[in-house]
């Protein structure tokens, strides 16, 4: 392999890899705060749409971004009310968002089929993206990938060193002491899940903005399901959830890659497979490492439901 | 701020109370969509019902929706009975399907006629199982969440199915068409009189009211149920928890194989685009409903049947998207969860406290 077939393969990774790091990274400030989230899918769905919904309406890309962000929030909103407030078992609530979420996007998606959509266009970094072939590979991307890459270390800043952080995690890991504390355990455990709602809201308005343009059936095809797998590759940290999407969008890229030189290596069915595939044998090997180094598995608080009665 | 106060006495006629609100949730919520994308929802609700419960045809559909709702259902049901979520039955279904198509491509010309259909079943079946079984050894071996390992592969599922129908088993007289060849006569599940309900539909109830009665009076139900209640106790009461855990996941995809082999067997004739109709999916609201009862499952695979059912009809007679039925769907597992936060807990807003600033 040559390497401009590196640097192409990398490019594609680097452009696949947003949408799944934004859901995935969402998930992991939701599942921080102690709240398991399974809707990923379905924020996503709608997320999308509404991308293509508010791009078309306005033709402003920063419209339909915030719009994907805001209806992803939206319906995390109602998972954390069933979740948080009412203290329902959050595995069935979750599922409940990702039908109730896809079966809106398809619904109210059928007037957006095949109807040209807005693009964001790829914005060329000055200065940066003259480097040979890095610059080209990292710095002629959507801004939303560059969006990408300053969330990585903000999102590490604030949930490592700042107060709020520290808060969070309290929240998830023990939340009778932190409310005892005097944090405000309902608060930042809502906060946290519209936050990760809008995260993957952001990530479904990727896909319809800049990845693919336009509306499509189920066009997410699982990456909310692979985001939250990541959420577990990446033992809840920013940082490695990054790592994660790159493996994710490699398998993606080389998809493409095949396509593109037009070697059949494996069948292009079995090359669709790989993603999930991938991702249950990263899973495995996880839980493997994390079983022979005893190192804990997330937050200690995830999924439990917290009142002050008990 | 809303307070929850647990009950200290159960809510009286609490199965229906969390029935009401699960199906007024439902179709408020299915209501308000209708009305943001500009149709009547009385209108649309009115097409719907008498398209699903007022002509012998939309009857009998919803009968035949029930049918690989009520397997997949069960399959569902008997998974989280110990505390086990299995969200992969599409592909386990889909799997099913395969395998009897596979058993109709390799065997049909050398098989003996009378043995080709049980052939197909059993292929059917034993593929879900197998495709259950792959993330039980995963959740027993490395303790990898099943409810991630089962969904991602419903989508490796159909993915070899379309692999399948596109390549190697695709119908050299289709014209083009993507799908396998039409199952021979041998092949085809009877159906009834003059209608698609079909044979399955015996399989069905048979197998709802086995599971019902394995689950409460075995010895067997008894050790699934404990193990449910807590897996650390059943491990001290000297149950073999990882082996009750491949058992009844391979059982439960058997299960959801049925349902595909069923649908292949006596639906499409073949694999083709829209088999994955996502009655895997729905299995989990059907169990939810029947609060995971085997016995109640037929039923709440009837009134599932009818969204459905109702969803196709509103399609043709209004123009309006059939997912229609999904929102409908979630927005009833969503009720549920409601009502059946009702039968635990009295809900009242909260009172400041006297002196608390």
């Amino acid at each position: 392999m040559m390497l401009e077939d590196i640097a192409f393969i990398t490019k594609i990774a680097v452009k696949s890899s947003a949408a799944v790091f934004f859901a995935a990274l969402g998930e992991i400030f939701t599942q921080r705060s102690g709240v398991l989230n399974l809707g990923v899918e379905g924020m996503m769905l709608v997320g999308a749409l509404a991308g293509v919904a508010v791009g078309s309406a306005t033709q402003n890309p920063v419209l339909a971004t915030l719009g994907g962000m805001a209806v992803g929030g939206t319906l995390a909103l109602l998972h954390a009310f069933f979740a948080i407030t009412l203290r329902v078992n959050q595995t069935l609530s979750g599922l409940a968002l990702t039908i109730l979420g896809g079966g809106l996007a398809s619904f109210l998606g059928r007037a957006y089929i095949g109807k040209p959509a807005l693009r964001m266009t790829v914005w060329n970094v000055p200065y940066l993206s003259d480097i040979p072939v890095v610059g080209d590979v990292f710095f002629r991307q959507t801004p939303l990938v560059y969006a990408a890459y300053l969330l990585v270390p903000a999102a590490a800043w604030v949930l490592f060193r700042s107060r709020l952080g520290l808060r969070i995690r309290a929240v998830g890991e023990d939340a009778a002491s932190a409310d005892a504390a005097g944090v405000p355990v309902a608060a930042i455990r809502y906060g946290c899940t519209v936050f990760g709602g809008c995260m993957a809201g952001l990530g479904g308005a990727y896909l319809s903005l800049a990845y693919t343009p336009g509306w499509k059936e189920n066009m997410t095809m699982g990456q909310g399901w692979i985001a939250i797998a990541m959420v577990i590759f990446a033992t809840w940290h920013p940082v490695r959830a990054y790592a994660g999407a790159l493996l994710f969008g490699g398998l993606a890229a080389l998809q493409f890659f095949f396509q593109a030189t037009g070697v059949e290596v494996v069948p292009i069915h079995i090359l669709r497979m790989f993603p999930y595939l991938a991702t249950i044998l990263v899973l495995i090997a996880v839980m493997r490492l994390d079983r022979t180094r005893g190192s804990g598995a997330g937050p200690a608080a995830l999924g439990i439901p917290f009142s002050r009665e008990g | 701020m809303l307070i929850l106060e647990k009950r200290h006495t159960p809510l009286k006629h609490r199965a229906i109370t969390t029935a009401s609100v699960a199906l007024g949730t439902a179709l408020l919520a299915g209501a308000a969509v209708m009305a943001l994308y500009g149709a009547n929802p009385l209108l649309a609700y009115a097409a719907m019902f008498k398209g699903a419960l007022g002509s012998t045809f939309g009857l009998t559909e919803v009968v035949v929706k029930a049918i690989p709702l009520t397997l997949t259902g069960l399959a569902v049901a008997l998974c989280a009975t110990m505390l086990l979520w299995n969200i992969g039955c599409e592909g386990q279904l889909v799997m099913g399907g395969i395998g009897a198509a596979g058993v109709v491509m390799l065997f049909a010309p050398v098989l003996p006629s009378p043995l080709l259909l049980p052939a197909v079943i059993l292929c059917g079946a034993a593929c879900g199982a197998l495709w259950a079984f792959v993330p039980a050894l995963l959740r027993v071996w490395a303790n990898v969440s099943e409810i991630l390992t089962t969904l991602l592969l419903n989508y490796v599922a159909i993915i070899l199915m379309e692999y399948l129908y596109f390549g190697p088993w695709r119908d050299p007289q289709g014209m083009g068409f993507p799908g396998t060849p039409l199952f021979p006569p041998a092949a085809m599940l009877p159906r009834l009189l003059d209608t698609r309900i079909h044979l399955g539909l015996v399989f069905a109830v048979a197998l709802a009211a086995g599971l019902h009665f394995l689950l409460a009076r075995s010895k067997w139900g008894f050790s699934v149920r404990i193990t449910g209640h807590g897996p650390q106790a059943a491990g001290y009461a000297g149950l073999n928890v990882p082996r009750q855990t491949l058992l009844v996941m391979a059982a439960s995809g058997a299960l959801a194989g049925l349902a595909g082999a069923g649908e292949a067997a006596a639906i499409h004739y073949r694999l083709q685009e829209g088999f994955a109709a996502g009655y895997g999916y729905d299995g989990i609201i059907v169990a939810c409903l029947a609060a995971l009862q085997p016995r109640l499952i037929p039923f709440c695979a009837l009134l599932l049947g009818v969204f459905i059912v109702g969803g196709e009809q509103l399609a043709t007679t209004m123009q309006l998207p059939a997912s229609i039925s999904r929102i409908l769907e979630g927005a009833l597992l969503f009720g549920f969860l409601l009502g059946e936060n009702f039968g635990r807990y009295r809900i009242r807003p909260a009172r400041r406290i006297k002196g608390a600033a």
